[in-house]
């Protein structure tokens, strides 16, 4: 782990996978799209079953965006490794378009099941809670100017929301449930959904891979720059 | 450790019912927050009293807020959160001390105001117990989770700004519960939502002086 806290080895390993990495998130949504639209409709909800496999997907990276946040902060505050607080940083403004997109896909989907776009359910409110959290965080990045500082105030929230964020799913479950109940894991999903589920559930986590890794190259070539012009003078 | 530690309450005591009454400036806003809300969904003591729970909830939990910029910023500009900090007291210990410097000042007034309010919205006999007691065993949350939030901001020039969007959606757990058991002492029911608001705000009251104080520790640093 800590081998690869050095940015310039990080500038070297990215630059070999990313390439790797994006072509392999295009091929899986593309077959995955592709796939989507050729399965059987579903018994009962038709087909508008086929926003699942945009909306699965982005709910799951959504959520697993705010842990990776979580454990980069954990390593920044524990270890103060230096490639944490950007990779932390970097993962944030993705983490809140996956939500955000989850959101919406989820709202187009409620439309023809539930009649409305938007319902007081468990899942909707605690993702518009995410949403919240992500936006939160950034704010707190942009507002602090001294940048160490900024980094290790961020750190400490984003573990103090990873503490809260399953105490807030389970206050909202408690509150109210109307969204259907997990079924991938349990195995009462229909077989034929699940090849495409699962080809762009890995899709959506590659491109955040992809998305992830330029934010953070983005940044270290950015920080280069800065130093490079202020020894410039 | 009870002597630095009782005056610092005192201290921060004093300074909330003096500078500005700022306790009473909670109060006020919890109070007119209440006032409106009838003003805008209509007079309807039926539909008054099932939302009363909600409403003096949500109503109490933005007025602890208004109050939070109070718990550190003002320390950190006049440099006296410096001093605090060279004081025998951990910061820990000092952040406990201000926890409940806020919680006397803001939570705690409020939850002695909420019974006068919800007779204002017509909330039956066991509503308004369910409510007091919802928001003796809350507030303490609410202050703490907001301590954290204010630590968080203690150096930023607008953290009034920042610090809501930050704390309210931890806060969500707090407004569920505590509105919760309104609700279900309305209806007759347990469903257990003081024990688990008790669980939150023991949880929050534990976890946030240590949060609170590594903040503050790495602001001072600088």
């Amino acid at each position: 782990m800590f081998r690869y806290a050095n940015p310039a080895v990080f500038m070297r390993l990215s630059g070999v996978l990313l390439p790797w990495v994006s072509g392999a998130a295009a091929i899986l949504l593309a077959v995955g799209l592709w796939s989507s639209f050729h399965v059987p409709p579903d018994y009962q909800q038709g087909m508008t079953v086929t926003i699942m496999f945009v909306h699965v997907p982005a709910a799951i990276v959504a959520e697993a965006a705010y842990g990776a946040i979580a454990v980069a902060s954990l390593f920044s505050l524990v270890w103060r490794h230096p490639l944490a607080d950007t990779a932390a940083r970097a993962a944030a403004p993705l983490g809140a378009v996956f939500t955000a997109l989850g959101l919406v896909t989820g709202s187009l989907w409620g439309r023809p099941m539930w009649g409305a776009y938007w319902v007081w359910d468990a899942r909707l409110t605690s993702f518009l809670l995410l949403l919240f959290l992500y936006l939160g965080y950034m704010a707190l990045w942009n507002a602090i100017e001294d940048e160490a500082r900024a980094a290790r105030a961020a750190a400490i929230l984003a573990l103090v929301g990873a503490v809260n964020l399953p105490i807030i799913k389970f206050s909202v479950d408690w509150w109210n449930t109307l969204h259907q109940g997990e079924s991938i894991v349990s195995g009462q999903i229909a077989s034929v959904f699940l090849l495409p589920l699962g080809l762009m559930a890995f899709g959506y986590m590659l491109l955040f891979a992809a998305l992830w890794m330029v934010r953070i190259r983005t940044e270290i070539v950015n920080r280069r720059a800065r130093s490079l012009m202020q020894r410039a003078g | 450790m009870s002597g630095p530690f009782v005056s610092l309450v005192m201290r921060d005591l004093r300074l909330a019912s003096r500078s500005g009454g700022s306790a009473a400036l909670a109060l006020a806003f919890f109070a007119l927050v209440a006032t409106l809300v009838p003003l805008g969904v209509g007079a309807n003591l039926n539909l008054l009293a099932r939302i009363a729970g909600g409403v003096l909830w949500v109503g109490a939990v933005l007025a602890a807020l208004l109050s939070l910029d109070r718990l550190y910023q003002g320390d950190f500009d006049d440099g006296s959160l410096d001093l605090i900090a060279l004081s025998p007291l951990s910061l820990e210990q000092v952040a406990l001390a201000k926890l409940l410097a806020h919680w006397f000042s803001t939570g705690l007034p409020l939850t002695l105001l909420s019974p006068l309010l919800a007779l204002l919205f017509g909330l039956p006999g066991p509503g308004t117990w369910a409510l007091f007691v919802s928001l003796l065993i809350g507030t303490p949350a609410v202050s703490a989770v907001g301590a954290i939030g204010a630590s968080l901001t203690l150096s930023l020039k607008r953290g009034g700004l920042i610090l809501p969007l930050i704390i309210l959606p931890l806060l969500a757990p707090a407004v569920i519960f505590g509105a919760g058991a309104v609700t279900a002492a309305l209806d007759h029911l347990s469903n257990g939502a003081l024990g688990l608001l008790s669980a939150f705000a023991a949880a929050a009251v534990l976890l946030s002086p240590f949060a609170a104080a590594a903040c503050v520790r790495l602001n001072l640093a600088g």
